[in-house]
This record gives C-alpha cells, sequence and structure tokens, in this order.
C-alpha cells in the first residue's frame, strides 16, 4: 500500500538535502558560464590551434557521459597530486561538462547576430574590442538567456548523478531515507516531486525571460 | 598505467558492450514508438487525453533519469511491478526518451505545410491515409536531425543502468576496477571508449541526415 506518510514525511529532510543539488548546479553553471565563454573565444580566434583545442574539448565532453567524467575526475585528481573534497571534484565536473554545452550556445547566438550589427559598428569607427564588449556581447548574452536557462535544467537533473562519488543531494539522501524506512517508492517519489517543482520554477523564469526578450 | 588487466576482463567487458548496444537500440527503438504515439494522441486525442499527456511530457522531463530508475526498480515491487533489473533499464530508458521523442515528432508536425494537409483533404483523402502519406513522411523528413541527435543523448544515458545494476559497459568496467583497483585506468578507457562510439555514431547520423534529405537540397 502507498503510505502517504512516508511519501509527507520524506520531503523534510530531501528539501534539506535540495541545497546541494542547488549548489552543485548552481556552482556549476557558474563555472561552465566562464568556461564556455573562454572555449566560445577560443573557437571564434583566428589561431587555428585554438579553435582545434576549442573543438577537442567540446567533441570530448559532450561524447563522454556525465558519470564517466565523474568517476574520472574523481579519481584522477588524488593522482595528480590534487586533494580537494568530493564535492568540489563534483562542482568542477558539472562546470567543465556543461563550459562545453554552454560554448555552443554562445556560438551560436553570436552567429545568429545580424551581421550588419558589427558591420555598422565598424563603419562609424568603432574600435573592435568595443565592438565585441558594447555590441556584440551584450546581445548574445541576451539573446542567449532561455537556452541558458534549459541548460539549468539539465543540469540540476544531471546533479542527480554526483550521488555516486557521495555527496548528499536529494538522489542520495533519498537513497539513505529509502534505506531507513524500506519505503523506497513513497521516497523517490517525493524526491521526484522536488526535482519537478525545482524544474517547473526555472521553467517559468525561462518563459518569462524568453516573453521579456520576445519585445 | 596497467592496461594488461584489460585483457583479462576483455570477454566480460564485450559482453557489457554487447548490454550496452542492446539497451541503447532497444531503448531508442522503443522510445521513438511511444514518442510518436504520444505525439499522434497529442493531436488528434480528445481534450482530458491531452491535458494528460502534457502532464506526463512535464513530469517525465522535469525528473532526473536516475530518480526515475529507483522509482521504478526499487518503488516498482511495492504496487507489485517485479522487473529485473534489464528489463527495468529498458522500460525506464524507453519512458525517459519518450517525451523528449514527443516533442520532436509534434515540431516535425508542425512542420509541415498546412497546405499540404488541406490539399490531402480536398481531394477527399481520409484523415489516417493522411497521416500516413502526408504527415508522417513530411514531418520525419524536418524531424530527422533532432532525432539523430537525441539518439545520440541517449546513448550516454545507458550508463546510468550501471547504477540499478543492469550489466552494461559501465557496470563491468565498475567491476572490474573494484577487483583490480584499477580505477583511473579503467575509467580512462570507458571515456575514451564513449567519445570514439559517440563520434561515431554522430558521423553516421549526419551522413544519414544527408542521404534522407539529398532531395531537399536544391541544384545548382
Amino acid at each position: 500500500m502507498f503510505s502517504t506518510q512516508t511519501f509527507f514525511d520524506s520531503f523534510g529532510p530531501l528539501f534539506w538535502a535540495a541545497r546541494y543539488t542547488l549548489l552543485v548546479s548552481g556552482l556549476g553553471i557558474a563555472l561552465g558560464l566562464v568556461i564556455g565563454a573562454l572555449v566560445c573565444a577560443a573557437a571564434l580566434s583566428r589561431v587555428r590551434a585554438l579553435r582545434r583545442f576549442a573543438a577537442l574539448w567540446v567533441s570530448f565532453l559532450r561524447g563522454v557521459p556525465l558519470l564517466v567524467q565523474l568517476l574520472l575526475m574523481y579519481y584522477l585528481l588524488p593522482v595528480i597530486g590534487i586533494n580537494v573534497p568530493a564535492i568540489a571534484a563534483a562542482v568542477i565536473t558539472v562546470g567543465i561538462c556543461a563550459s562545453a554545452y554552454i560554448s555552443e550556445i554562445w556560438r551560436g547566438a553570436i552567429g545568429a547576430l545580424p551581421p550588419g550589427q558589427s558591420e555598422a559598428a565598424a563603419a562609424i569607427g568603432m574600435a573592435p574590442r568595443d565592438i565585441w564588449t558594447r555590441i556584440v556581447l551584450p546581445q548574445a548574452v541576451v539573446m542567449s538567456l532561455p537556452a541558458l536557462v534549459n541548460e539549468l535544467i539539465l543540469l540540476v537533473k544531471a546533479s542527480s548523478l554526483v550521488s555516486v562519488v557521495g555527496i548528499l543531494e536529494v538522489t542520495r539522501a533519498s537513497q539513505a531515507q529509502a534505506a531507513t524506512t524500506f519505503r523506497p517508492l513513497e521516497v523517490y517519489l517525493a524526491a521526484a516531486c522536488i526535482y519537478l517543482l525545482i524544474n517547473l520554477c526555472l521553467a517559468g523564469l525561462g518563459r518569462y525571460l524568453e516573453h521579456r526578450m520576445a519585445v | 598505467m596497467e592496461l594488461s588487466v584489460f585483457q583479462d576482463y576483455g570477454p566480460m567487458l564485450l559482453r557489457g558492450f554487447g548490454v550496452t548496444i542492446f539497451c541503447w537500440l532497444a531503448g531508442t527503438v522503443l522510445g521513438m514508438l511511444l514518442g510518436l504515439l504520444v505525439a499522434l494522441a497529442q493531436r488528434y486525442g480528445p481534450r482530458p487525453l491531452r491535458w494528460l499527456l502534457q502532464v506526463y511530457i512535464e513530469v517525465i522531463r522535469g525528473t532526473p533519469f536516475l530518480v526515475q530508475l529507483f522509482v521504478l526498480y526499487y518503488g516498482g515491487p511495492l504496487i507489485g511491478l517485479r522487473l529485473d533489473a534489464l528489463p527495468a533499464g529498458l522500460l525506464g530508458l524507453t519512458v525517459y526518451g519518450s517525451p523528449y521523442f514527443a516533442e520532436i515528432f509534434r515540431s516535425g508536425f508542425n512542420a509541415v505545410p498546412i497546405g499540404q494537409i488541406e490539399a490531402a483533404r480536398a481531394i477527399g483523402m481520409a484523415e489516417p491515409s493522411i497521416v500516413r502519406r502526408i504527415l508522417l513522411p513530411l514531418g520525419l523528413v524536418s524531424a530527422l536531425p533532432a532525432l539523430v541527435n537525441f539518439s545520440i543523448i541517449l546513448t550516454k544515458e545507458t550508463v546510468i543502468l550501471s547504477i540499478i545494476t543492469v550489466p552494461e559497459l559501465m557496470y563491468q568496467v565498475q567491476r572490474m576496477s573494484t577487483e583490480t583497483f584499477r580505477y583511473l585506468e579503467a575509467n580512462l578507457v570507458l571515456a575514451l571508449f564513449f567519445w570514439g562510439l559517440v563520434e561515431t555514431i554522430s558521423r553516421a547520423g549526419r551522413r544519414l541526415e544527408t542521404r534522407i534529405t539529398r532531395h531537399l537540397i536544391e541544384r545548382v
């Protein structure tokens, strides 16, 4: 029988664990934005080696499952002499993985800008750097916001995988909860509700941004 | 680096690879079929069914695959759904993929020019044959790149099945590394392997796309 009691009781500890889910996905996207911008710049640069590197970066990180990347990072860091807590390894991996997708989002956004914009800026004598910081980037960032929210939703879901390296986020907490209550169905459904709640909020944010940008 | 362990565990890894490919193919095909049904039901079904399917799409897309698998595999027995790891994994992969495929089909159907369908109605074609002869062929061609793309994403999702002990490649590699303590090498090789697999599949997918959409390219 479905025990509504257990179902509602699990929300307390799972909500508490949700801060790690939010932390990993939030810091992950922040790191992803920074590295993604660098990779995007490399992909668009005039230097061939940089373009090659960016292509390799994107293809590797998009071609390898995140779970494999997580375990690889988890075992690789101590070997090369870096001892960081598991949470840091998780955030770094999620951020690096996200950077590949984000750099492609930005590349797409920059490519979608009408070339007339930067041509006009060049025609009135703006320096190349000013064209980038004042014309291209502001518009590209605004244009890519809905796609970035989408990426954040994907990251919230992907953060369930960091439970494997022992971080007590929603999924890990629900595993523990399921083991103590012997009611996995109720507990995991509660976990699903929490993820759904977070993602519906984010999806609403995405729709709002899209709506505002459509003006 | 100690790579000789891979020789001793060769047969086991090969079996795991087989299971991975099987899960991927079966999950993709079944997920596409379910997604197609959902998309068609959303287009032609009665309003309550359409609402219900919309909720289904939102719930599946809003929750992590891992949590869905846990609900199915560990929670299922409580309501009498007792499945082994492999069937549970396949069912999970099918259900997980279906709303994404449904959305891809929906946008593919929307891309079919309305004039085509109106023309078919005007010459008196019945609705089922409009679906079969106009909507599906045209919609599928425009949905193809997105279908290929999502199938590639599903390749990577199969490793998550290892967490509910489906004996696919990731699971076998994990077993090997706990027995030999070669965690780093094992995961490194696994990463390179998946990289190669995904690159190969996406290349094949691009070729398929150009072949099927050949007639759309204007001759110069």
